[in-house]
């Protein structure tokens, strides 16, 4: 546990004296109020004390009222016991809330897994087509996957549309669980000081070329560098590699933005584009069908 | 100062100490039939009948009546209700309270008298001692005798014959909340489910205690209801009285005496009205809390007025004001009040039942992006529609957006959706910048059904934009 704990030095042993006091003065008053046979005053008679003509008489609790407070007490003792109840004392039990939930997560698991495991063994482009999957699959990118590519997996700035057929690394559905599995980091070095100003601009006024627009560079110089620095990732067409996660930069899809400035700023300083590792999170068999899902969206 | 008027108690049960804790006294009920218990009689089956074949009634070939929790569905006939319909409960429940008071201002308790199930299963109880050890007298004498054989045959046979009453009534709960068919089946295969079996037990227990042992003590001790219902009675209100002025002074007599020559009034000491009483009073003390009005003693009383040969009506139903001869007013505000408010939440809850439609719909936006710009300069907004099909058929559903002109929704045209289930459907709504006026509009979607065009829905939820 990191945090600040206040159960530190004397605060410990001063929690444990109040419930004690606590537990113990119960018990004390419930013992010393007790039906007894020495009493002086007989049951039902007068105690003595009067409040406004209205006589307190001395009616004790019944027996079997009485055994089950002090059953209350002896369960109150167990109790504190077992779970983490004595200032900060562990338990007998070890109970946590985090263990708690791992426990009703692992029962879950059990029980949905045998349904996972089930369509692990189906082909990926079969699940596509099968309506519940589509339904499970949901659920699954909805927890996991919608925060970043939305929950319409359309994707947003710098996280990749899922639903068209442009595909970064490829659209096989091996090739999706493999993202899914080891996740990717798509790596585009800066190249501002590489080109130096004029070189990126005319590198810009080659690229939005490529989609049929014009930029203040010239486009003519820029297709020389880009051939030098680019073309190694992106290709000699510029239509990418999937190898590599390099983008195809002439069907006007970007996944940071296709203006003149956007796109001056990604040669620049470059982007760090990071898909996480989802094996050590989700069962094979859940990623199988996950995958299956991405797939049957854009198709 | 004038001295304040006092008023006359009698004490009823005066005790030797001031000892608050009172043994119970073990209270035997004689056999008794008339007009009253006729009445009970009738209730008794009705209630019974309904409960016990509740369960087994069919509806589009499932059970009629079934409160699934685990799938949060509570299925009665044609109405499926969902979590969301909760406040149909509450209604039914307000109505129930409403008409508890409305009766007991107009008649007393007559819930407890006839239809509250501790007193109807307590009369099937006490039908089943009597039948198997006999009335009254013959229970006193069985119960002062050592263990013989023929005692434990009698007991046996009650007890075992209580238990088996118990078991059923435990099954047929258990059998309103899990399939009562299957159930029945798993009972022979040995097969119930942890849970299933917990509560049988659980509710074998409850009513063989509760019918069998407690009795009178959960009406006298226990049930709240017994305590504040005194507060709504009014000098108005039908309560079992016996007639003092006509009985007292009370004494044995023979038949064909002239009680007026004795100086005897009609009632003759008989003891009948008490040795019937479910709940082991004396209603010649006048009324009193443990009184549930079952009126078994007026019949009793009845039935030996008859012997007599004296006019009927010793004990009766009758109010204070027309035991006192005052005028009676059956219509007191009090009890147009509670009529008014009775009949406006009949009303509300029955026109709320039927207007209901088994369709809904909830909105959830995208919680990360609150908007999305695409790459041709629109603006995009996700939302998950959450649509509840209530109906126990398969819907096909047309969605509509409304509420902002020009807007492209990405909304497949027709969904289809099976009984009962909730479909989780990702739209997108995308704007083009020339149309958005405001950064954060109002959109609304329109959910309808394609077979009945009665089955529509309407939210609201928020398209937003960047600053334009």
């Amino acid at each position: 546990m990191t945090g600040i704990d206040f159960t530190q030095g004397w605060v410990n042993g001063w929690i444990i004296t109040i419930v004690l006091i606590n537990l113990l003065g119960c018990l004390w008053l419930l013992w010393w109020t007790r039906k007894r046979p020495e009493d002086p005053i007989k049951d039902g008679e007068s105690m003595g004390h009067s409040f406004d003509g209205i006589e307190e008489l001395n009616n004790p609790l019944p027996h079997w009222w009485l055994n089950l407070f002090y059953i209350t007490i002896i369960f109150a003792f167990i109790y504190l016991t077992l779970y983490p109840g004595w200032g900060d004392a562990k338990g007998v039990l070890g109970w946590t809330s985090v263990s708690q939930w791992e426990t009703e997560v692992e029962k879950a698991e059990n029980r949905y897994d045998r349904l996972f495991e089930e369509y692990a063994q189906i082909p990926m482009e079969q699940l596509a087509t099968n309506d519940e999957v589509i339904k499970t699959g949901q659920r699954l990118f909805g927890n996991n996957c919608a925060i970043c590519h939305g929950s319409d997996a359309r994707g947003n700035k710098g996280y990749p549309n899922l639903t068209d057929s442009d595909w970064l690394y490829g659209g096989s559905p091996e090739k999706i669980k493999e993202t899914l599995n080891n996740g990717r980091s798509g790596m585009m070095p800066a190249l501002g000081a590489a080109l130096g100003e004029e070189g990126v601009k005319n590198v810009v006024a080659y690229v939005l070329s490529l989609s049929g627009r014009t930029g203040a560079g010239n486009a003519e110089a820029g297709k020389e560098k880009f051939n030098m620095m680019c073309a190694a990732c992106h290709g000699p067409d510029a239509k990418g590699n999937h190898m590599l996660g390099a983008p195809n930069l002439t069907d006007n899809i970007w996944l940071y933005g296709g203006t003149e400035a956007i796109i001056t700023e990604t040669i620049n300083g470059g982007r760090q584009g990071k898909m996480p590792v989802f094996k050590d999170k989700l069962t094979p068999a859940k990623i199988h069908v996950l995958a299956a899902y991405v797939y049957s969206l854009s198709k | 100062m004038s001295t304040p008027d006092k008023i006359a108690v009698k004490e009823i049960n005066p005790q030797d100490s001031g000892d608050l804790y009172k043994k119970r006294e073990k209270i035997y009920q004689r056999h008794l039939s008339g007009f009253f218990q006729n009445i009970r009689i009738v209730t008794i089956w009705i209630t019974l009948g309904v409960y016990f074949l509740g369960p087994w009634l069919s509806w589009d070939s499932r059970q009629a009546v079934l409160f699934d929790l685990p799938e949060r569905k509570f299925y009665i006939f044609w109405f499926t209700f969902w979590p969301q319909d909760f406040l149909y409960l509450s209604w039914l429940l307000i109505i129930a309270a409403f008409a508890l008071f409305f009766f007991t201002v107009l008649a007393g308790r007559v819930w407890c008298g006839y239809t509250c199930p501790q007193t109807v299963w307590t009369t099937f109880f006490m039908w089943i001692e009597h039948i198997t050890e006999g009335d009254r007298h013959q229970r006193i004498k069985l119960d002062a005798q050592p263990m013989s054989t023929k005692k434990f045959v009698k007991k046996f046979m009650k007890h075992s014959l209580w238990l088996a009453l118990s078991f059923w009534t435990a099954f047929t709960f258990v059998g309103y909340f899990a399939p009562v068919r299957e159930l029945w089946f798993d009972l022979f295969y040995l097969n119930v489910s942890g849970w299933a079996l917990f509560w049988m037990f659980f509710f074998t227990v409850a009513t063989y205690t509760n019918a069998g042992w407690l009795r009178e003590q959960v009406c006298m001790y226990m049930c709240p209801y017994a305590r504040f219902q005194s507060v709504m009675f009014d000098r108005d209100t039908l309560i079992v009285t016996y007639d003092e002025a006509r009985g007292e002074p009370r004494g044995a007599r023979k038949k064909t005496a002239n009680p007026d020559e004795m100086g005897l009034g009609s009632c003759i000491n008989c003891q009948m009205c008490v040795q019937v009483c479910p709940t082991g009073i004396d209603i010649r003390n006048g009324l009193q809390y443990e009184c549930i009005g079952c009126a078994a003693c007026i019949d009793a009383c009845d039935s030996i007025m008859d012997q007599m040969n004296y006019p009927r009506g010793l004990i009766k139903y009758s109010t204070e004001n027309a035991i006192e001869g005052k005028p009676i007013h059956i219509l007191r505000p009090r009890l147009i009040g509670y009529g008014v408010v009775l009949g406006l939440m009949i009303i509300t809850f029955l026109s709320t039942v039927y207007s209901r439609v088994p369709l809904e719909l909830d909105i959830i936006r995208d919680r990360n992006a609150l908007y999305r710009e695409t790459w041709q300069g629109t603006v995009e907004n996700t939302y998950t529609l959450k649509i509840m099909n209530k109906t126990q058929a398969a819907q096909d559903y047309h969605i509509d957006v409304s509420g902002l002109d020009n807007i492209i929704p990405h909304i497949p045209k027709e969904v289809s959706t099976l009984a009962g289930e909730l479909l989780t459907l990702v739209v997108t709504l995308e704007m083009k910048p020339e149309d958005i006026k405001q950064r954060n509009s109002t959109v609304y979607f329109t959910v309808k059904s394609a077979s009945d065009p009665s089955q529509e829905v309407t939210e609201e939820s928020r398209f937003l934009s960047p600053r334009n």
